[in-house]
């Protein structure tokens, strides 16, 4: 199981939740799991069957684009962090 | 270095000093290297890019001195502008989130510019949103958009990344902060041509609940000038993290930094940590002065002391 860090943005997508539990081998495994029990959330995270561009997913603090993307493996008790991509620069 | 004499201020942008790190370093083999980029005039390395952006403008004929300018910043950008428009003669207008620190906000008053406010829970993308919408409202504006424009990552491949190549002969890890992306864009670009094997790393904001209420996710922001593609590692800091490091940087060096370094510096230290040996360099975006005023320097709970406020 990993956890998965929920942002405001999708909470009311998941019961209002912060943080689940979700199950898989890969980072796009546990976020399948997620989207089949909270089916909205497929329109949110995916785009054209791929990770849309204004979403960024981490896994142990490391964005999954700069690791092995959806395919990235994912540890038993990982944490997984889901945010929308924010614009920074002082 | 040896610059007794300089035409003006904007002349003394940039070439700034680049600093061991002995103390910080996790082991005597890995070097760390700082640069300080709030050695610039008005205190971050920002200075580079407003005067890099109004350069461009101005050679392509977009922009001739009372053009009314226009961008959208939580500060430091926004202070760069307001003094290469004060010295060339422009109007400046800034739109930043309700929530930015007061000091950034007196000096840009102080600067002469204008402050519009953007709602303080959009973050950074309602500021970005509101300037958009404003310049397309108004064609007089002039807004040189650090997000897309080209002359942001320039500088930093001209400036930043070249001055840092001059300086060593070996280089295997660069950090910096991810805003934008002009810095770990154009620097990052310039020291990979000097060092092929070099690790280009982004150290970016988990940002608080409360500075994240977009509508949906469909509202995330991704800068045009930023290819994720370039960079070889991202990570993400907390707001603990990024004030542990910026501790660290000022017990352990002497070095009073803003916010981003602090995240900059944990990076780095975690990046450093997984070399047997080499040479780590980090950009410190700006100096510690303008968050005088906030509660983290003391706080106990960093979490709560900064869930309201964009940092970076």
């Amino acid at each position: 199981m990993a956890a998965v860090r929920i942002p405001p943005t999708l909470r009311a997508d998941v019961g209002g939740l912060r943080e689940l539990e979700a199950r898989g081998e890969t980072v796009g495994a546990v976020i399948d799991d997620l989207v089949e029990r909270y089916p909205p959330l497929a329109g949110q995270l995916y785009s054209e069957g791929e990770l849309a561009s204004f979403v960024n997913v981490y896994l142990g603090g490391e964005d999954i684009r700069t690791l092995d993307g959806l395919d990235t493996p994912v540890d038993d008790g990982e944490t997984v962090i889901l945010l929308p991509a924010m614009a920074g620069g002082v | 270095m040896t610059r007794a004499l300089a035409p003006s201020l904007l002349d003394v942008i940039g070439s700034t000093p680049l600093v061991e790190l002995p103390r910080l370093s996790p082991k005597p083999s890995v070097r760390l290297y700082a640069k300080l980029e709030g050695q610039n005039p008005t205190g971050s390395i920002k200075d580079r890019v407003a005067k890099a952006m109004i350069d461009a403008a101005e050679s392509s004929g977009e922009l001739a001195p009372g053009r009314p300018l226009l961008e959208p910043t939580s500060g430091n950008t926004g202070i760069s502008l307001a003094l290469v428009a004060k010295l060339r003669g422009y109007p400046l207008t800034c739109v930043m989130p309700a929530n930015v620190t007061e000091e950034r906000r007196r000096m840009l008053r102080l600067y002469g510019a204008e402050i519009v406010d953007s709602p303080a829970e959009e973050g950074s993308n309602g500021a970005v949103r509101l300037a958009l919408e404003l310049a397309e409202g108004d064609p007089a504006f002039f807004m040189p958009f650090q997000y897309a424009n080209e002359a942001n990552p320039r500088a930093h491949y001209e400036g930043t990344g070249a001055e840092i190549a001059a300086a060593l002969d070996r280089i295997d890890v660069f950090v910096a902060g991810l805003g934008t992306g002009g810095t770990l864009m154009g620097a990052g670009a310039r020291l990979r041509e000097s060092f092929p094997q070099l690790v280009v790393a982004a150290a970016e904001p988990l940002p608080g609940d409360e500075v994240m209420g977009l509508r949906s996710l469909a509202d995330g922001y991704v800068p045009p000038i930023l290819d994720v593609s370039k960079l070889d590692r991202k990570l993400l800091v907390t707001n603990e993290e990024s004030i542990a490091g910026l501790r660290l940087l000022l017990e352990r060096e002497g070095i009073f930094a803003g916010v981003s370094s602090g995240a900059v510096i944990h990076a780095a230290l975690r990046l450093a940590d997984e070399l047997n040996e080499g040479v780590v360099v980090c950009v410190l975006a700006d100096g510690g002065w303008k968050y005088l005023s906030a509660e983290f320097w003391e706080a106990t709970d960093i979490g709560a002391a900064m869930e309201r406020s964009v940092w970076w």
